[in-house]
């Protein structure tokens, strides 16, 4: 059920359905790419290397210029300055020891099939393409290294200058775990493996610059998750100052995660290229290139031992693991940090230890992708749990229960250090309550029924769950700012970006509540640096908990202030006055009252009046004549802007549970039922916090089913394109997805809210791999799966007469 | 992802598309252009002319006749799947577009478009293999008309001469006695099949089993049609037979691997989909020959 909320103006707007916003114009076709700025542009297109590795001897650029219609051509000889070193390294990390990131351009060296080399601007990206098709790059070929065996072996290396081909290595420990691992009383070893995928957003990455000869400004439209990022980025490398650079976000089709990254090189390139012209340039990628050179992740192989009691209570658990990161390191070691904290999950093993080295390989660079290590590290430890219920013959959800953090245990410290350099403390949460929820909506206690009628049919079936704990909210920081106009519109702005995640109407509903005011007065802006030069960017969950925090302080401080000015235009105390629908009154006497906007004309006392009302608002500007206009500690105008920067991030948490059948002929596997138990704490919109979940377990099915990166040997990617890149159809994720909430506000922020927006694919690998190994009657250790491979596990347990009796 | 230069001709008559791609050696034709414009687009192809066919109205029909249903260049898949009498008359054309990619590319793309593509993972060539029909090809000299048994030559590549257009491709009527089944495997809705397997089945008045032959696409580089009547020989269709049947396949099938299935899961697919498919066209067959009889 949506809400009117023309018709309701006084409807705390925050926990209710409020439609988006934003959809209108966009399905309407009228949204704004960055492939929709500045039509007429200068494009670019990029060189890409054939090669996964190789060493560049000569590139001749001869000839292209001779292209009519062709501005430019620039190779690595061609930078300067900051341009010329490496691009930057976003996270150190002390652990990072070896680690490296690619130039703008490639300089004597690629590693990775679709690395940049040259670039070439043109009138339009057809003749761009023609000319880069006349550049000769003569190559010496090294020996590619591909997937984690062979980074591992280091037989052959990724960069000379790093024996092993190890970035990183990491290591935590809680307890001795290897000693609580020997005396326990019962033992397990698995080996657990994911596959690469990639965010895929709809809309790839995007690029326009404008470069202002007179003004000496740049102005920079770019498909980000971080406009203040790239802002930062551009203006180091371009050696501008920072109040030189704007850069806007505009709409942006999809981001997860891959956005995040930056600076790529084609954002630098690109207003490189207009500040040289001295025109405006573009760059659009096409699929093939996002492929080949945005960003990949997920692949890491484990290797876990366990030592239990009787009852599956965790008292040891060691977990080594290799994570690829590709060819470079440039977003640090956020995904195998979140692996090996968030392996945890709901559940506190009495030692633990984790290492992990980050590996280099010859293929695309591995940053945060939706769940960002999350989806690997739930997987190793749900299967952990599920091989120990199969080992003890217990229910799988009793072996989970008997390892829960319990809700009077709040804050739960893990003794671990978190991706953002924070403790590990889960602040709330009741995992028996989501487990119970869960079990009832899938009927678990009643599926052996359901099993028995499928096997009298000849179906197979099978449940699984899947059980996660997600940080959101990392910091450092986000602001908001808000001006009330004379016309009593509120215009917020915050210093992230949105990529369809519904920031626009979300906002507006905190703004409104905190306000009073109606909904349909607020506009919010994301991602203009213009008007918010300071954010962080839109990932890890994060922007309802910190931007709408920040919105919600800032609303505060509007309404203080507005309060304040009312209560003296009004002869009242600031105490006795509310305000509704952009109307400040005196309570219980609605009679004496004063619009919003006329508050706002009051706190600008040398505006003239230019409006019906700044004219009503004059009567009350007499002021007292022996006081400046502007007091010494105020300052003209209705509006402030405010930050939030909380102690450490919020953890929301979930249940997933799925029944899938598999086809006994052809190993087809189908989801026939999903459900799910979430904890966002506080929710702000229940429309867009089901939106999220549904593509998130859309993405995760996708994830676990259809998606990975196919390189072959020689690190050519197999399957750059959406026709072997098996993104799941509206016909392949679940019809239905049956959904119950629970809310336990987060205490670090003021309006309880944890994240959601990765919530929905992160078990989703795990849970279908539990139900697949409960209908078949052999682990399932690898993931994704299809039925291809799905045969051939029935065909190598056939062969070997594999019973669950062999895994104890 | 933009194509390289290329000379673009939209003539208004046959003769003056026969005549331009007599006169350059390099030319392909556009018709529905569902593949050939990606290929464009990544560069994979570069012809210096597209002669564009899609203003010859002359060759959009479908038409069905007793003898069989003849479709025309410019017929898309949709207009051919939606003919009431091409299906009456060829009922395997319906059920196989039905399987061709998703509505959208359907409205566009067009079946002889298809079939001269000579894709292995294509459904229309294999129903054209299968039903032994025929494609009409003319050039600005002749035209001659392709038995489908000696129109592919290999993977991706048709017996067309340069300088020939496919002007008509002829689908046989299903014979008095006949049933037909089409049924495919893919990863996802509307994808080119891992495997997919087509058959027409004729029974005799005894409901027992005349003949066998089975058409095979995404199994091997060309698209393969082969005999099983042998082992069904008693004249029933138990699952003995019906398991010989894929086995007997299969000892004519080389099963291909690629990213999305292994070589011995394609196989496993030929044996389940020969089965399921014999025995839909088999009751297919008796169906329509009681219903003749009532």
């Amino acid at each position: 059920m949506t809400t009117d909320v023309t018709a309701q103006p006084t409807v705390k707007l925050v926990g209710t359905e409020v439609r988006r916003v934003e959809d209108d114009r966009l399905v309407r076709g009228q949204g704004q790419y960055a492939d929709d700025v500045l039509r007429g542009a200068l494009e670019m297109a990029v060189l890409r290397s054939p090669h996964a590795h190789a060493r560049i001897l000569d590139i001749d650029v001869s000839g292209v210029l001779d292209v009519a219609g062709v501005h430019a051509v620039y190779t690595y000889d061609d930078l300067t300055g900051a341009m010329a070193e490496p691009l930057p390294l976003l996270i150190p990390h002390a652990a990072l020891t070896h680690g490296r990131t690619q130039y703008a351009l490639a300089k004597d060296e690629v590693n990775h099939v679709g690395e940049a080399i040259a670039v070439v601007v043109a009138d339009n990206r057809y003749l761009a393409e023609d000319a880069v098709a006349r550049i000769s790059v003569d190559y010496e070929f090294l020996t590619p290294v591909v997937g984690i065996p062979a980074a591992r072996a280091a037989e052959h290396q990724v960069h000379a200058d790093v024996p092993g081909n190890v970035a990183a290595r990491l290591e935590q420990n809680v307890g001795d775990a290897e000693a609580a691992i020997a005396t326990a009383p019962h033992r397990l070893a698995l080996d657990l493996d994911i596959e690469r995928s990639a965010s895929m957003p709809m809309e790839g990455r995007g690029v326009v610059a404008r470069w202002d000869t007179d003004a000496r400004r740049l102005q920079v439209w770019t498909s980000t998750q971080t406009s203040t990022g790239v802002r930062a980025a551009v203006a180091a490398k371009l050696g501008l100052d920072l109040v030189q650079v704007d850069v806007i976000t505009p709409d942006v089709g999809g981001g997860f995660g891959v956005k995040i990254m930056h600076p790529w090189p084609e954002e630098l390139l690109v207003p490189m290229a207009a500040r040289a012209l001295g025109q405006p340039v573009r760059f659009t990628e096409d699929r093939r290139e996002h492929f080949i050179s945005s960003a990949h992740e997920r692949a890491q192989q484990h290797h876990v031992e366990v030592g239990f009691d009787d009852e599956g209570r965790l008292l040891g658990l060691s977990v080594e693991f290799w994570h690829d990161n590709g060819a470079y390191t440039p977003y640090g070691l956020i995904v195998p940090i979140i692996t090996s904290t968030q392996l945890l999950g709901p559940y506190k093993p009495q030692s633990y230890k984790v290492v992990f080295e980050s590996l280099y390989t010859n293929t695309v660079i591995v940053t945060p992708y939706r769940g960002a290590g999350r989806p690997q590290g739930v997987f190793v430890m749900e299967r952990t749990m599920d091989a120990i219920a199969a080992y003890l013959g217990l229910d799988r959800t009793v072996v989970r229960e008997n390892n829960f953090i319990r809700p009077d245990e709040f804050p739960y410290d893990h003794g671990l250090t978190f991706q953002d350099g924070r403790a590990l403390v889960y602040d709330s949460g009741d995992f028996p309550e989501s487990l119970r929820k869960l079990k009832e909506l899938v009927d678990w206690d009643g599926f052996e029924r359901v099993r028995a009628e499928a096997r009298a049919e000849g179906r197979k079936v099978g449940i699984g769950i899947g059980c996660y704990v997600e940080g959101t909210g990392v910091g450092p920081y986000e602001g908001a700012h808000i001006h009330v106009e004379t016309s009593g519109k509120v215009k917020v702005a915050v210093g992230l970006t949105s990529q369809g995640q519904g920031h626009q109407t979300a906002f507006a509903q905190i703004a409104a509540d905190e306000l009073g005011v109606r909904f349909e007065d607020v506009e919010v802006v994301a991602g203009d640096t213009r008007r918010m030069p300071y954010g962080v960017g839109t990932f890890a969950s994060r922007a309802a908990v910190m931007s709408g925090s920040a919105v919600a302080l800032t609303a505060r401080m509007v309404r203080a202030k507005a309060l304040r000015i009312a209560a003296e235009a009004l002869g009242a105390s600031a105490d006795d006055l509310e305000i509704v629908d952009g109307v400040i009154r005196v309570v219980g006497d609605p009679a004496k009252s004063i619009a919003l906007g006329t508050v706002a004309v009051l706190s600008n006392p040398l505006r003239y009046a230019f409006d019906e009302a700044s004219k009503a608002a004059t009567q009350f500007s007499v002021g007292d004549p022996g006081k400046p206009p502007v007091a010494e500690d105020d300052e003209p105008g209705l509006e402030a802007r405010d930050f939030y920067s909380p102690m450490r991030a919020t953890f929301a948490n979930g249940m997933h549970a799925v029944i899938v059948e598999t086809d006994p002929d052809t190993a087809e596997i189908k989801i026939l039922k999903y459900a799910l138990v979430h904890d966002c704490g506080t929710i702000i919109n229940p429309m867009i916090v089901t939106g999220q979940i549904h593509g998130g377990v859309a993405q995760g099915v996708g994830g676990a089913l259809y998606e990975r990166m196919a390189y072959d040997e020689n690190g050519q990617l197999l399957n750059a394109s959406f026709m072997d890149f098996l993104m799941p159809y509206a016909t392949e994720v679940p019809e239905s997805i049956e959904m119950d909430h629970l809310e336990t506000p987060s205490p670090l922020n003021p309006l309880g809210i944890k994240g959601v927006g990765e919530a929905g694919l992160i078990p989703t690998s795990a849970a279908v791999a539990s139900a697949i190994e409960d209908a078949e009657g052999f682990p399932i250790t690898a993931m994704p799966i299809s039925p291809s491979e799905l045969f051939a596990l029935r065909l190598a347990h056939a062969s070997k007469g594999t019973t669950d009796e062999d895994r104890r | 992802m933009k194509p390289s230069p290329f000379e673009f001709l939209r003539p208004a008559t046959l003769a003056e598309a026969l005549e331009a791609l007599a006169g350059n050696p390099h030319a392909k034709v556009l018709a529905g252009g569902q593949s050939l414009i990606p290929l464009l687009s990544m560069r994979l192809a570069a012809p210096e002319m597209l002669v564009d066919i899609n203003g010859l109205d002359e060759l959009a029909y479908v038409r069905a006749s007793t003898d069989g249903v003849r479709v025309g260049a410019l017929a898309r898949h949709a207009e051919v799947q939606a003919d009431a009498d091409a299906e009456r008359v060829q009922p395997l054309l319906a059920q196989a577009l039905a399987l061709v990619a998703h509505p959208t590319i359907r409205n566009r793309g067009t079946t002889v478009g298809s079939i001269v593509h000579a894709d292995a993972s294509a459904e229309m060539p294999v129903v054209l293999s299968l039903l032994s029909g025929s494609l009409t090809v003319a050039s600005a000299a002749s035209t001659r008309t392709i038995p489908a048994s000696e129109l592919y030559a290999g993977p991706m590549e048709s017996t067309l001469q340069q300088g020939e257009i496919a002007t008509e491709a002829f689908f046989p009527a299903l014979a008095p006695g006949a049933g037909v089944a089409f049924d495919e495997i893919a990863r996802r809705h509307g994808d080119y099949a891992l495997c997919g397997v087509a058959a027409v089945v004729t029974v005799d008045d005894a409901r027992k089993v005349e003949s066998v032959r089975c058409g095979y696409l995404s199994v091997c580089e060309v698209p393969t049609v082969l005999d099983l009547s042998e082992v069904f020989a008693s004249g029933a269709v138990g699952d003995a037979a019906l398991a010989a049947a894929g086995e007997l396949a299969l000892g004519s099938l080389e099963p291909e691997a690629d990213i999305h299935a292994s070589a011995d899961y394609r196989a496993q697919l030929v044996r389940v989909l020969t089965a399921r498919v014999v025995r839909a066209a088999y009751d297919d067959a008796v169906d329509r020959s009681d219903r003749r009889v009532r």
